[in-house]
Formats: structure tokens, C-alpha cells, sequence
């Protein structure tokens, strides 16, 4: 098991015009559980191919611990890798591919026996050993491509949205079971996915990344409590997090954040933060589950509220929660309230507002100041 | 009119039409067989399209008196040999136009297919001349550099695009799992595209087999089976030859391709089977 590195990583393509990968400083711990999540086409696979091996930095190391890996090849480093597509190589049966890479260490074939079993048991692909790829299902093959990545016990473990062409059902049981996995066997694992359901459900710590450069990086709960930015922000949690422009004013109630239709007076401490900002624009964000509507839901554990007035626009019933389209000013606020409540259209509605998971970001470098 | 009787003849057109495809290549095939061996009376006797008397003995003497045996020998071997060297060349070309981006690519296969449209009568005189020098006049390795030169480019074209068709990523995981870009090529790239190669190789053995121009040029002695027939077809042997004698001659040219289709066709049919699954 080995610590990987990663050490104002770069990778330009077409002579430096596509920035695929922009500066990644990362560690990732030994056999800790690392998920790169973010947006198609912000450079997660490229910086999963370069840790392979498969691609060339145009700058930057890699390390496994205090082995300098940058430029060696991919069969040299002791990893493995499940790919988006799988991979699975369709003119070997299921055995044999599970096999190869333990034929290529040159294991003798009574141990590769005994491990393809040990493996095949725990993926549950016994009765499939006899087959080829083309006569499995997509889960199967998947299991398969898993199956073929941890059977050599690697020191790192590549996961390129193994789940992506599997079916919603499918996918959530696959989730628990690769993180399952992943725990028993300790080895050190960098996930790539665009799911933040996904990130947030496995990952030890989310790496969030955004064209080519890593926003932030902490466990799932800090990420989704404390995001650094408007992007990390609105990018983990559904609905989305509501975010709009207000000016901070200084009233006789104090620091007052005055948007558009509304008024939210904050308590000193939160206040004193916003000291800088007085009489500027900054952008307010709050999740839909951090509000709620007077007389459906008390916010009863909440000490420090505040409440805005809003107009039913539109109700998303999900059975399990309840979704409120506010209308404020002329913005709409999503309000998330658990379980099924009846809620009138057009109706004249007060939201409470938990202040103590509000979010405030400076207008111009998108960093969150609250 | 019913339904029935336009199915009826949809279905007779239908017919009509296959019959018509298999008797255009059958029938020469029959003629050709049937002549081949029919002795000389019956040849020439007006009254009998189907010939009675059969005889070997024109096949016989092409064969043995007149070598054709000998030059069968050697277009199997100029054809082997056109088929190694143009895929030792072709294959690591293709690949790269397959898999890689480099400058001047389009330029590059522009120009590969730009060869082909070469004339080659007029590249006859010079390639002699060479060829004298190079001390590769009338020798097999020297028809079979000639057929390379005008296979390569198909080879290297067809390989390309058999090449793009196996999934990078497959490859990628080889060597992730433990091989060198090489070992990844020559164990999973390689087995995949073994189909398309195989049918390429097909293509590459029928062209040099029937190509008669370069390698009359470039043999006297040791002449490939088409260029040693041509050769006793003008008169090499004093005359121009008899009519039955070509009957004899075609049949010998065809029956090895009959019979490598034949025998190969099912072990075609399987390869494909499994890689368009
Ligand atoms: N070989 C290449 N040549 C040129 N540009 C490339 C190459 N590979 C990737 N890119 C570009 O680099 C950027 C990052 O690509 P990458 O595949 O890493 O994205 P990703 O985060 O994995 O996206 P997705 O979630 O869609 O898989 C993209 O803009 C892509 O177009
Ligand atoms: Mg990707």
C-alpha cells in the first residue's frame, strides 16, 4: 500500500492550448478512498491516466511515497485500473481475463487458480468464469473488469465511473458493494466520477475539480457544509444550492444582507464577518434543506432563524420530501421539506431561513467568506 | 392481381435473380473445367458443346513438360514472401495511422493512396535496370519486393482501419496490468485484429497471384504462374498455343484459389462470427 502524490501536476494538449490539467497539488492517503468529482471535461481522467501512467506530465511529479514515478511505465508502478468502458478483453473468457495480469507477474497456475476463485467468490462471477464478455450483462462485465483490477493486489487502485453505463438500481447496489471492498482490502483508491451523490456516498474525502484545477478538497460532509467556493457550492447537493446577489447594509439591527424582496438581519458574529463588505454586493447561498415554511415544518432544533415572505410557484411532490418553488422578488427559492406536505399553489408563504448554514461568497472571486 | 400471385412473383423475380448471379460466375467455371480436359476431337467438333471424351493429358504437359508445377511452386512462394514483407512494413504503419496523431497525416495517406494510381508500365524500363544491378533480376525475392510495392499500400490502408476498429482502451489496460506498448500489441491488439488481418493477407496472396505484367517483366526463369503461362500461351514454345491448352491453362490458375476457399470458408465464417459479436 503506498501514499500517492501529486505535485503541481500539468498535462496541456495541442501544444498548450487545451489546459486539461492545470496544477493539481494532491495527496492521497495510504488506503484511503479518494474521489475526483466534477464536471465532463475537467480533466479527471486525464489526471487518473497520467497516475497510470498512460499519459505523460507536461509538468509536475507524482509520487508513491518516496518512489518518484512521473515518467515510469505503466507496468512498472503496480496499479490497477477499472475503465469507464471496462475493458475487458473480448477473445478471453472471463477466467482468463481475471488471470492475464497475474500470468503476466508470472504467478505459477495453481496459485492464480486459487486466487481467481478467491476473487470471483467475492464479486459473486463464480458460475460466469466460463464465459466470454460478449455473453455477459453490463454488471456483470463490470464485475468483472473489478474483479481483474483487485485480483493482483495493487498498490493503487484506478476507478474511471466504473458505474456510469449501469443502470440506476444496479449502480446504487454496486456503490456499497466497491466501498465495501475497497475497506476490506485497504488499498489506495482514487475514484473519478461526475455523480456527487456517488462522491459524496464513498469517498473518505472529495477532491471537487473544475477545469483542470482542484477547488477543494476534505471529507464529503465538510465539502458539502463548508464549500470554499459558488461552484463546489452549487455542484454538491440536490436541488441545488439557492444562490443570489444581496448588499451588505449596516442598520440599527445590525448587519442586515438586503436582496432583492426580502431582508435577512444576521446575528453578530456573522455579522462581523461581513464588516469588509458593507455597502457592497455579495452572492447569498442556502441549500433548500436548510429552510423551511412556517406552519408546514418547525424548525424546531434551529436556535438562530430568519424569516422572508414568498409566493408557491410550483411544487415538486417526490414522495419522500416535497420541493417548494418559491417566488421572491423576482428570484425563485427552492425549499425542501421532508416527507409529503400539501402545499397551495399561488399561496403567500413564510420561509424560515436556518442561519446557521447560510453560505456568503465574495461577488468577484466566488470564495466563500461565510 | 391477387396477393398470392404478387407474392409468386416477387418470389420468381427473386429467384430469377439469384440464379442469374450464381450462373454468371458459375458457368465459366464449368466451361472452363469441361475444356480443359476434353480431348481434341471433341473440342473441335462443332456438333458437341458438351465434350465426351475426357483427357489429362493437356493439364499433364502444362504441369510437367512445360512447368507450370514449378512456377505454381514459385507464385506460392513470391505470394508468402509479398505477404510477409508488406505486412512487416504495412502493419507498424497502419497502427500508427490508426492510433496516433502526427503532422502531416492526411498528407500521408493521401499520398499512399496516390501511389497506387502510379502507372506501372512506365516504372518497367528503370526497375529492370535496377533491378539488374541490384543483382535481383529474375529472382523470386525480386518479384516479391515488386508485388510488396504495389500491395503495400492497400495493406497499409486496410490495416489502419482494422487497427481503429479495436478499442484503444483494451490495450491500455494491458499495460496497465503488466505489459510493455509491444507485449499489449502483440497480445491483445494483435489476436483481435487477426480477422481483418487475415482477410487482408487473402487479398494480398490473390493480387500477387494474378499479377502477370511486373513479373513477366522481371522473370525469365523463374517465373511466377501467370508470367509462365502468358509466356507459353505467346508462343514461348514454338507456336501459339492450342485452344484446349488455355482451357487448361485457366483451370490451373483457378483450381488453387477453388480449393482455398473451399477449404478455408469455414474457418472464416467462425473467426468472423466471433468478432462481430
Ligand atoms: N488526447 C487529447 N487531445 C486533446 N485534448 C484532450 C485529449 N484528451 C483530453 N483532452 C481534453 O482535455 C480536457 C479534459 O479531458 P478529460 O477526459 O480528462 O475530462 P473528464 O473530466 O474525464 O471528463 P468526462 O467526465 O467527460 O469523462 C477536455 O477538454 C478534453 O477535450
Ligand atoms: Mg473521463
Amino acid at each position: 500500500m503506498v501514499e500517492v502524490r501529486l505535485e503541481n501536476l500539468k498535462k496541456y494538449f495541442d501544444k498548450g492550448r487545451v489546459k486539461a490539467v492545470d496544477g493539481i497539488n494532491l495527496t492521497i492517503k495510504d488506503g484511503e478512498f479518494l474521489v475526483l468529482l466534477g464536471p465532463s471535461g475537467c480533466g479527471k481522467t486525464t489526471t487518473l491516466r497520467m497516475i497510470s501512467g498512460l499519459e505523460v506530465p507536461t509538468a509536475g511529479k507524482i509520487w508513491f511515497e518516496d518512489r518518484d514515478v512521473t515518467y515510469l511505465p505503466p507496468k512498472d508502478r503496480n496499479i490497477s485500473m477499472v475503465f469507464q468502458s471496462y475493458a475487458v478483453w473480448p477473445h478471453m473468457k472471463v477466467y482468463d481475463n481475471i488471470a492475464f495480469p497475474l500470468r503476466i507477474k508470472k504467478y505459477p497456475e495453481e496459485e492464480i487458480r486459487k486466487k481467481v476463485k478467491w476473487v470471483a467468490e467475492l464479486l459473486q462471477i463464480e458460475e460466469l468464469l466460463d464465459r466470454y464478455p460478449a455473453q455477459l450483462s453490463g454488471g456483470q462485465r463490470q464485475r468483472v473488469a473489478v474483479a481483474r483490477a483487485i485480483v493482483v493486489e495493487p498498490d493503487v487502485l484506478l476507478m474511471d465511473e466504473p458505474l456510469s453505463n449501469l443502470d440506476a438500481k444496479l449502480r446504487v447496489m454496486m456503490r456499497a458493494e466497491i466501498k465495501k471492498l475497497q475497506a476490506q482490502l485497504k488499498v489506495t483508491t482514487i475514484y473519478v466520477t461526475h455523480d456527487q451523490v456517488e462522491a459524496m456516498t464513498m469517498g473518505d474525502r472529495i477532491a471537487v475539480m473544475r477545469q483542470g484545477k482542484v477547488l477543494q478538497v476534505g471529507p464529503p460532509v465538510e465539502v458539502y457544509s463548508k464549500p470554499n467556493s459558488i461552484f463546489v457550492a452549487t455542484f454538491i447537493g440536490a436541488p441545488e444550492m439557492n444562490i443570489m446577489d444581496v448588499t451588505v447594509k449596516e442598520t440599527e439591527k445590525g448587519i442586515v444582507l438586503e436582496g432583492e424582496g426580502f431582508e435577512i438581519s444576521l446575528p453578530q458574529d456573522l455579522g462581523e464577518l461581513l464588516r469588509d463588505y458593507i455597502n457592497k454586493t455579495v452572492v447569498f447561498g442556502i441549500r433548500p434543506e436548510h429552510m423551511t415554511v412556517e406552519g408546514i415544518s418547525e424548525f424546531l432544533h434551529v436556535k438562530r432563524k430568519a424569516k422572508i415572505k414568498g409566493v408557491v410557484d410550483f411544487v415538486e411532490a417526490l414522495g419522500t420530501d416535497t420541493i417548494i418553488h418559491a417566488r421572491v422578488g423576482s428570484k425563485i427559492i427552492k425549499v425542501k421539506i421532508p416527507g409529503h406536505v400539501p402545499v397551495e399553489l399561488k399561496k403567500e408563504i413564510s420561509i424560515i431561513i436556518d442561519l446557521d448554514n447560510i453560505h456568503v461568497f465574495d461577488k468577484s472571486t466566488e470564495k466563500a467568506i461565510i | 392481381m391477387n396477393e398470392k400471385t404478387k407474392f409468386m412473383l416477387k418470389q420468381i423475380a427473386f429467384y430469377t435473380f439469384v440464379f442469374t448471379v450464381v450462373a454468371w460466375i458459375v458457368v465459366p467455371l464449368i466451361v472452363v473445367a469441361l475444356y480443359a480436359f476434353s480431348s481434341k476431337l471433341d473440342y473441335y467438333d462443332p456438333s458437341k458443346i458438351i465434350p465426351f471424351h475426357y483427357t489429362k493429358q493437356w493439364v499433364y504437359t502444362l504441369l510437367f513438360t512445360l512447368r507450370a508445377l514449378d512456377a505454381i511452386k514459385n507464385s506460392i512462394i513470391v505470394a508468402v514472401l509479398t505477404i510477409i514483407i508488406s505486412f512487416a512494413l504495412g502493419i507498424p504503419a497502419g497502427y500508427a495511422i490508426a492510433k496516433f496523431i502526427f503532422p502531416a497525416k492526411d498528407t500521408i495517406k493521401l499520398s499512399i493512396v496516390a501511389l497506387r494510381m502510379f502507372p506501372i508500365p512506365v516504372m518497367a524500363i528503370p526497375l529492370v535496370v535496377l533491378y539488374i544491378r541490384l543483382n535481383l533480376i529474375d529472382t523470386l525475392l525480386g518479384v516479391a519486393l515488386a508485388h510488396t510495392a504495389m500491395a503495400l499500400p492497400f495493406v497499409v490502408l486496410i490495416t489502419s482501419s482494422i487497427f481503429a476498429g479495436v478499442s484503444t482502451e483494451l490495450e491500455e489496460a494491458a499495460m496497465v496490468f503488466g505489459l510493455t506498448r509491444l507485449g499489449a500489441f502483440l497480445r491483445i491488439t494483435l489476436p483481435l485484429a487477426l480477422p481483418g488481418l487475415a482477410a487482408a493477407a487473402m487479398f494480398t496472396f490473390v493480387m500477387s497471384w494474378n499479377e502477370v505484367f511486373v513479373a513477366s517483366v522481371l522473370t525469365l526463369q523463374h517465373r511466377t504462374l501467370p508470367a509462365q503461362i502468358l509466356s507459353i500461351m505467346a508462343g514461348a514454345s514454338g507456336g501459339a498455343a492450342p485452344d484446349y491448352y488455355k482451357f487448361a491453362a485457366a483451370f490451373i490458375m483457378m483450381l488453387p484459389a477453388m480449393l482455398f476457399i473451399f477449404f478455408a470458408r469455414k474457418y472464416l465464417i467462425t473467426m468472423w462470427g466471433i468478432t462481430l459479436k
